[in-house]
């Protein structure tokens, strides 16, 4: 171990030690609650419109060759469109969404909410469609035997069937969001970040790893509590499969 | 703005140099933190692949591993390995170790039962059974894991202009940097798509290459 990591160490633990630190006005704790709201903006964005357009989509599947629909009129399918959205959104950086935002005069909170949002949308909208599209299609025959029509079918028997995987998502989304937020520091962006971003620019390499520490907690606690979640919100009669 | 445009030739014409050299900066980041990653990764999947529990608890620990942000993680590991290139490489290959090994693992798993009593009924030895059947079987989601960690590996390079060393990242946030300069984040941004889109390319090619078989059904 040499000297300059047990002096970072070092660093980082005294400022994680302090109380001030934490409680001061735009200290940790404000920190945590900005970043905790910027996530709940941006994912409550995301969610708005990914999360009816996904489940229209498995639903409809509109372009897909299906019994009903035979003959699609696109080159892809509603399928297609969802997994092509998916990739393209992997390949695409995130710090240049951030910085050509911000070069494009839209700084600040406003701005993260939205970069952080685009990145959402494509995992939430294959949550969505992958659970709609792959509900059991006997559960969808009888309901539709039973009368139900389209709307009803949606919105009694796919959706609810669609809830693992729904909530699947948004747990992969949300903690995405939380992840993806402290980049947009770099560029002026509030919450935890901040805390990395001002460490580097004053050379304070312990104040760096302790943001660094700080963000990594956030998120894993942020995932165990949804992963409870996740579990309480599946219907009972998929549980424990 | 007149003196910002958003995209110009010119000013790749004028950095054609600094632009190739970030580039090659990414593609060898990639590729290598790629390559270790799958170094690692197969063999223990091929490893663990008949013994579930430990299977289940590698993936568990790499899931964590992989819920920690890159930018944590970096600023984390610099201080460990050194401001530069080693605390983003091994960070690369953390994340791309979890999508690969999960994936593998996924593939391993799926075979279809029948053909593994058909090989021990052949008389396979398990590890013959798992390097000639579950392996040749598994392939399709071996590539489709490489093209995926590749991928995702491309962009999160860019995260690394934390500890110094982002590659195309580098020159997006010096664009930032110098008055936001957005002929550069662009033209970098592109190129950084670019470089992703040519992998997968590869890989996809390289993928119906090594699988012939799995074309043979559907012509």
């Amino acid at each position: 171990m040499n000297g300059r990591f047990g002096d970072v160490v070092r660093e980082a633990f005294a400022f994680l030690n302090d109380p001030l630190v934490w409680t001061r006005p735009g200290g940790l704790l404000d920190l945590i609650g900005e970043h905790l709201l910027m996530t709940l903006a941006a994912v409550g964005a995301a969610a708005a419109l990914a999360l009816p357009l996904g489940a229209w989509l498995g639903h409809a599947r509109p372009g897909e060759r299906r019994p009903g629909n035979r003959r699609p009129r696109f080159p892809l399918g509603a399928a297609g469109v969802v997994v092509a959205l998916s990739n393209a959104s992997r390949a695409l950086p995130t710090l240049a969404i951030i910085l050509l935002l911000a070069t494009a005069g839209l700084f600040g909170n406003g701005a993260t909410v939205a970069a952080a949002a685009v990145f959402a949308v494509p995992v939430l909208l294959a949550g969505a469609y992958d659970g709609v599209s792959g509900a059991d299609p006997a559960a969808r025959d009888a309901a539709r035997g039973l009368g139900c029509s389209p709307a009803r079918i949606l919105l009694t028997v796919e959706v609810p069937l669609a809830v693992p995987l729904v909530a699947a998502g948004l747990r992969t989304a949300v903690v995405q969001v939380v992840a993806t937020i402290p980049l947009a520091a770099l560029a002026g962006g509030g919450g935890l970040g901040r805390v990395i971003a001002f460490g580097m620019g004053t050379q304070r390499y312990g104040q760096v790893l302790a943001g660094g520490l700080l963000v990594a907690a956030l998120c894993l606690l942020v995932d165990a509590a949804l992963a409870v979640g996740q579990r309480a919100v599946a219907p009972r009669a998929l549980r424990g499969r | 703005m007149p003196g910002n445009p958003w995209v110009s030739w010119t000013w790749v014409l004028d950095n054609a140099g600094l632009l190739g050299t970030r580039t090659w900066q990414h593609l060898l980041l990639t590729v290598e933190a790629v390559a270790i990653a799958t170094a690692i990764a197969l063999p223990v999947a091929l490893l663990v692949v008949r013994r579930r529990r430990l299977a289940g608890a590698l993936v568990g620990v790499a899931s964590v591993v992989y819920t920690v942000p890159s930018l944590a993680l970096f600023t984390i590991l610099a201080p460990l390995l050194g401001i530069g290139r080693t605390p983003v490489l091994v960070g690369l290959v953390l994340y791309a170790l979890l999508v690969l090994l999960r994936q593998t693992l996924a593939g391993l798993q799926s075979v279809d039962p029948a053909v593994l009593e058909a090989a021990r009924g052949l008389g396979y030895g398990s590890w013959q059974t798992t390097w000639r059947v579950r392996l040749p079987a598994a392939l399709p989601a071996v590539v489709s894991a490489l093209r995926l960690a590749t991928v995702s590996t491309v962009a999160l390079v860019t995260v690394g202009v934390v500890v110094g060393y982002g590659g195309l990242g580098q020159l997006m946030f010096e664009g930032f940097r110098n008055n936001f300069h957005r002929a550069q984040i662009t033209a970098a941004t592109l190129a950084c798509l670019l470089l992703a889109l040519a992998l997968d390319l590869v890989l996809w090619g390289l993928g119906r290459a090594v699988t012939p078989w799995t074309r043979r059904r559907t012509t």
